[in-house]
């Protein structure tokens, strides 16, 4: 794995009105990592994940992506490094008069001149690269299951080939059995076609099984940044409280008392 | 990025650079006019940086190709190549049949099935709410006054500013287009009695709806259907509070109370948009005009207006209210229901207008 920084957040600080999220936080993300943004509700990941896409501006610091200063981007610039990246949102936003198929194609129509044949062949690669079956290109989001709509949009999210891949919150809202058949999706295509994939959760699992490095935010700081093995070695009353290390031993005497 | 090579027995395709979706439209449109009639051999071995719509761009082509009966052969892979190619093309390659497009009598039938399955759906909308109705005048607490207060406010109170600028101008018209008939035989003074019975009667009451229909009507439509999309209704539901009693009737009393009210408000606004286009084209002062209006406008033209006033708002809650709880889970539903509810209200609002005219017609009113 190489070492070379895609992401680099120094010093943001964001606030609303008096509530301040973000309180001088730094974190580096590596080229080819699955890197994770962890933390409670109303930790701010979700807005660190917004700065980093260009939807929200931070009050004061620099976020570095794929080497360049997002804050002090032209328009022009700015056009061409979204196509390099691709988004998955939460809850898919899919464009809901378009079909699955339309959705993707819009990237491909909007963006390249290849030919009709092409695209179509690009469309039907997509969608079964994310698992999805060869009709699906004809439904609308509305006809689709929650599983369907994550895996619809990951296929849009990848549509332009992009180096760089934000998922916000990939795994909610599904089954954990299609929860991890999604992070194996997510661990393969990063194998295949080169990704550093970013992505906000919650998932513990997920933080187990594909996740190499992360940052768990918390008290408008980054309490740790690593891997698995580095943060848990930290100790810190957040990462007890989310990795459940002490705490589980509480809630387990509790629950024997409550039963005997 | 790609040179045709053309050999006596068969036509090398050399494949190379950078193949990634940005760089391949140009291939990609070569490739599309290019009509081989010898063997192919596609030679991949410079390509330098491949992706997935790199690969996809081979294997189309090399399928194409190889579907018009031409042979081909693919050299020069290497492990990379390979490793993209069967993670990418895991399944074999399959064509999903579009979906069918039916004919447009297909069409034509299931719109008019569908019409007609609309107004029953209707109906059993309109028998819910008056069951529900029944039940709650047994139990007269269970009426939301204060609910019912709050639409009076949004649907009477802030719509006055736009009625008001809306009967002013409609009166404006009126009298402008009468008076231009009426002088030609020196009658200039029946433009009193053209103001105000057709302001009164008919003119008000149906602005005034037309108004509401756009403005309330749509919002009860949205209002209700987002409340739907957020499951609200749902959550109303399984705690016992009947979205009827809720939603529906506190918007359809509210209005129905409120509609002669604005009509009446029209009416006044109206018939002084026509006594100052009287004064300014005619010379008729005010005091000439009223005095005239008194005799002119029997008080059955008033009251028919303002007696439509409750019908029209009946139509146009139910209406909108019924299409709201249509609204689906998808974002699109909201703007085609609001659409599909103003259409509904105004159309019905002129058929019940229409209705009235025949019936007080017969009745000799």
């Amino acid at each position: 794995m190489s070492s070379q920084p895609i992401i680099q957040v120094q010093d943001v600080v964001t606030a609303f009105g008096d509530t301040i999220v973000h309180d001088h936080i730094n974190c580096t993300i590596h080229e080819h990592e699955i890197y994770a943004l962890l933390g409670g509700s109303g930790s701010g990941k979700s807005t660190l994940l917004r700065e980093m896409i260009l939807l929200q501006r931070p009050q004061s610091g620099t976020i570095t992506v794929l080497g360049q200063n997002i804050a002090t981007l032209s328009p022009e610039e700015a056009q061409n490094l979204r196509q390099k990246w691709g988004v998955l949102f939460q809850s898919g936003a899919l464009f809901s008069s378009l079909t699955v198929g339309q959705n993707i194609e819009l990237l491909y129509r909007e963006y390249t001149d290849l030919p009709a044949n092409l695209i179509n062949e690009l469309v039907k690669l997509k969608i079964d690269i994310v698992g999805l079956p060869a009709h699906a290109r004809y439904l609308y989001p509305s006809q689709l299951s929650g599983g369907m709509v994550k895996r619809a949009a990951l296929a849009r999210a990848l549509a332009l080939d992009p180096k760089l891949l934000f998922l916000d919150e990939p795994t909610s809202g599904l089954d954990p059995f299609s929860a991890r058949q999604f992070d194996t999706l997510i661990y393969q295509l990063r194998d295949l076609l080169g990704l550093t994939v970013v992505m906000v959760t919650h998932d513990l699992d997920t933080i187990h099984h594909i996740v190499d490095r992360f940052a768990l935010l918390g008290e408008a700081k980054v309490v740790a940044e690593g891997s698995l093995e580095e943060v848990l070695a930290i100790n810190h009353p957040l990462i007890e409280y989310f990795f459940q290390t002490t705490v589980q031993t509480s809630h387990q005497k509790e629950i024997h008392g409550i039963q005997s | 990025m790609l040179t045709i090579i053309d050999d006596p027995a068969h036509i090398t395709l050399q494949c190379h650079g950078v193949w990634t979706l940005p760089n391949l439209a140009a291939v990609a449109q070569n490739l599309e006019l290019f009509k081989p009639l010898k063997p192919l051999r596609w030679d991949i071995s410079q390509i330098t940086e491949l992706d997935s719509a790199g690969i996809a761009l081979l294997q189309l082509y090399y399928r194409n190709f190889e579907n018009q009966g031409v042979v081909s052969e693919l050299v020069g892979t290497n492990g990379t190549h390979t490793k993209l190619y069967s993670l990418l093309y895991k399944h074999p390659h399959q064509d999903a049949p579009p979906v069918k497009i039916h004919s447009w009598l297909h069409n034509l039938g299931r719109e008019g099935y569908e019409n007609i399955q609309g107004v029953g759906k209707f109906l059993a909308f309109l028998g819910e709410a008056f069951v529900l109705l029944l039940y709650t005048l047994r139990y007269p607490g269970k009426i939301r006054y204060h609910s019912i207060m709050v639409h009076i406010y949004t649907t009477g109170i802030t719509a006055l500013p736009i009625i008001g600028i809306s009967a002013f101008l409609i009166g404006v018209v009126i009298a402008f287009q009468s008076l231009v008939q009426l002088q030609k035989f020196g009658a200039d003074i029946f433009i009193v009695d053209t103001i105000g019975i057709s302001l009164t009667r008919e003119l008000a009451p149906l602005i005034t709806a037309i108004v509401v229909a756009g403005r309330s009507g749509s919002a009860f439509t949205a209002q209700i259907g987002a409340m739907k999309m957020t499951q609200e209704i749902d959550a109303m539901r399984t705690m016992g509070f009947d979205p009827f009693i809720f939603l529906v009737w506190p918007r359809v009393f509210a209005l129905i109370l409120v509609m002669p009210l604005l009509i009446f408000f029209a009416d006044l606004i109206g018939i002084f948009g026509g006594m100052v286009v009287a004064k300014a084209q005619a010379n008729l002062s005010f005091n000439e005009f009223l005095y005239r209006l008194k005799g002119a406008l029997a008080i059955k033209h008033y009251v028919i207006g303002i007696v439509k006033g409750p019908f029209f708002a009946f139509l146009i809650a139910m209406a909108s209210t019924y299409r709201g709880f249509q609204i689906s889970l998808n974002t699109e539903s909201i703007g085609h229901y609001t659409t599909v509810s103003v259409v509904n209200s105004i159309f019905l609002v002129i058929a019940c207008d229409a209705l009235f005219s025949v019936l007080l017609t017969e009745l000799k009113l």
